[in-house]
C-alpha cells in the first residue's frame, strides 16, 4: 500500500496525476498544493514517494527537495519532479539537489507509471 | 605256432577298429565345428534382424518428433506474431487511455466552477500542462465593437497584446470562419520573439457556430517538438467546452452582479417607508 504525495498547485495536474496513480495496486494519493503543504503532509503521513512540480507558490519544488534531503526522517524518500521546465540545466539542477527523476509536462501517464513503479516495486 | 597269426589278425582288426574310431571322431569334430559355425551365423542374423527392427522404430519416432517440432515451431511463430500484435494493441490502448484521461480531466475541470476568472485559470492550466504551450493569449469577442479583446495571457504581458479585428489577420480570420489554424512547420518558430499577429495555433471558442473568442498560441515548450493526436483532441475539446464554460460563467457572474444590484435596490425600497 504505497502512499504517494502529489505536490502540485494546479488542480488539473493533481487530478491527472491522481488518475494515473490509481492504476498502481493499493496506492493512496495524498495531495499538497505547495512545498509548505507537502512538509505538513510529510509530518502527518507515512509517504513512500513524492511527485512534485517545480514552479509553485509559497515554496517551490526545488526548495522542497532540498528540505526533504536535509531531513533524516525523509531523506530516503524518492522524489520525481514533474515540470514544464524542459531545459537540460533545469534538469541537472533538480537532480543535483537530490531529485531521483525528472519528467517534463505534458506528461505521458505510461511514462509516469513506469517511473513510479520502478521506485515502489 | 597257430596262436601267432591269430594274435596278429586280432591286432590288425583292433588297429582297423581304432582307425575307424579315429576317423569317426574326426568326422564328429568336423560336424561339431560346422554346427558351431552355423549357430554363430544364425545368432548373427537374429541379432541383425533385431537391430533393423529397432532402427525402423527409431526412424519412425524421429519422424514423429520432427513433425511435432515443425508444428511447435509453427505455433511458436504464430504466438510470437500474436504477442507482437498484442504489444502493439497495448501501446494503442495505453495511448488511448492517456488521451481519454486528459480529455476527462480537462472536461471535468472546465465544468467544475461557474466563476469566470476560475474558468479562465483552468483553460490556461489545460493549455500549459496538457498541451504544453509556453506563450499564448485568450481573446474574447466584444459584441459591441466586433473586436477580439485579450483577457488572459501566459508568457506575454497582457497589456501589450493588441486587440484583433474580426476577419483581419490570422486571429480575426479564425474568429470569422470558425476554423482552427495550425502552422505546418513548427521547427521554424522562435520562442524568444513573438509577433502577436502570427500565432502558431489559433483555436476558435465556439458555441455551436457562434464564435465567442479565440485561443492564440505563439510558442510551445522546448521539450515539445510537434503536436500529437491528443493535442488536436484537446484543441477540439477546448473549442467547444472552454467556450461553453467561459460563456456560462460570464453569464452567471453577470447575473450574480445584477441580482446583487436588484437585491440592494429592493432592500433600499423596503427601508424607505420606515423613514
Amino acid at each position: 500500500m504505497p502512499n504517494i504525495l502529489v505536490v502540485e498547485d494546479s488542480p488539473t495536474m493533481r487530478q491527472l496525476i491522481g488518475f494515473a496513480i490509481k492504476r498502481v495496486p493499493g496506492a493512496k494519493v495524498i495531495e499538497a498544493t505547495d512545498g509548505v503543504d507537502a512538509l505538513k503532509k510529510l509530518s502527518s503521513e507515512k509517504i513512500d514517494i513524492i511527485l512534485a512540480d517545480i514552479n509553485m507558490p509559497i515554496m517551490d519544488g526545488l526548495k522542497l527537495v532540498s528540505l526533504v534531503r536535509g531531513n533524516p526522517s525523509y531523506k530516503n524518500i524518492p522524489v520525481i519532479m514533474i515540470t514544464t521546465e524542459g531545459a537540460e540545466e533545469d534538469k541537472n539542477k533538480a537532480l543535483a539537489i537530490g531529485a531521483n527523476a525528472y519528467l517534463t509536462k505534458p506528461i505521458q501517464t505510461q511514462e509516469l507509471m513506469k517511473l513510479v513503479n520502478s521506485f515502489i516495486l | 605256432m597257430e596262436k601267432e597269426p591269430s594274435i596278429s589278425k586280432k591286432a590288425d582288426e583292433f588297429l582297423q577298429i581304432f582307425k575307424r574310431g579315429e576317423e569317426f571322431t574326426k568326422d564328429l569334430i568336423k560336424e561339431n565345428e560346422r554346427l558351431r559355425f552355423r549357430i554363430a551365423q544364425l545368432e548373427e542374423s537374429v541379432e541383425q534382424a533385431g537391430n533393423e527392427e529397432k532402427t525402423r522404430l527409431y526412424e519412425d519416432k524421429i519422424k514423429i518428433l520432427e513433425d511435432e517440432l515443425v508444428s511447435i515451431l509453427d505455433r511458436y511463430r504464430k504466438t510470437e506474431e500474436e504477442n507482437k500484435d498484442f504489444a502493439s494493441k497495448y501501446v494503442d490502448v495505453e495511448t488511448e487511455n492517456n488521451m481519454l484521461a486528459n480529455l476527462y480531466v480537462a472536461s471535468y475541470q472546465l465544468h467544475s466552477t461557474l466563476d469566470f476568472n476560475e474558468v479562465l485559470r483552468i483553460v490556461m492550466e489545460i493549455i500549459i500542462n496538457l498541451i504544453g504551450a509556453e506563450k499564448f493569449t485568450i481573446f474574447l469577442m466584444d459584441e459591441k465593437t466586433n473586436e477580439l479583446v485579450p483577457v488572459a495571457s501566459e508568457g506575454l504581458p497582457l497589456g501589450e497584446m493588441p486587440k484583433a479585428k474580426m476577419g483581419e489577420g490570422t486571429i480575426g480570420k479564425v474568429a470569422r470562419e470558425g476554423e482552427s489554424y495550425f502552422l505546418k512547420d513548427l521547427s521554424s518558430t522562435s520562442t524568444s520573439k513573438v509577433d502577436p499577429a502570427s500565432p502558431i495555433v489559433c483555436i476558435p471558442l465556439k458555441i455551436k457556430e457562434h464564435v465567442i473568442g479565440v485561443i492564440s498560441i505563439y510558442s510551445i515548450f522546448v521539450q515539445k517538438t510537434t503536436f500529437s493526436n491528443i493535442d488536436y483532441e484537446l484543441f477540439n475539446l477546448l473549442a467547444g467546452h472552454a467556450a461553453t464554460a467561459i460563456f456560462s460563467s460570464r453569464l452567471y457572474t453577470q447575473s450574480e452582479r445584477k441580482l446583487t444590484t436588484i437585491q440592494s435596490f429592493l432592500d433600499l425600497l423596503k427601508e424607505k417607508p420606515r423613514r
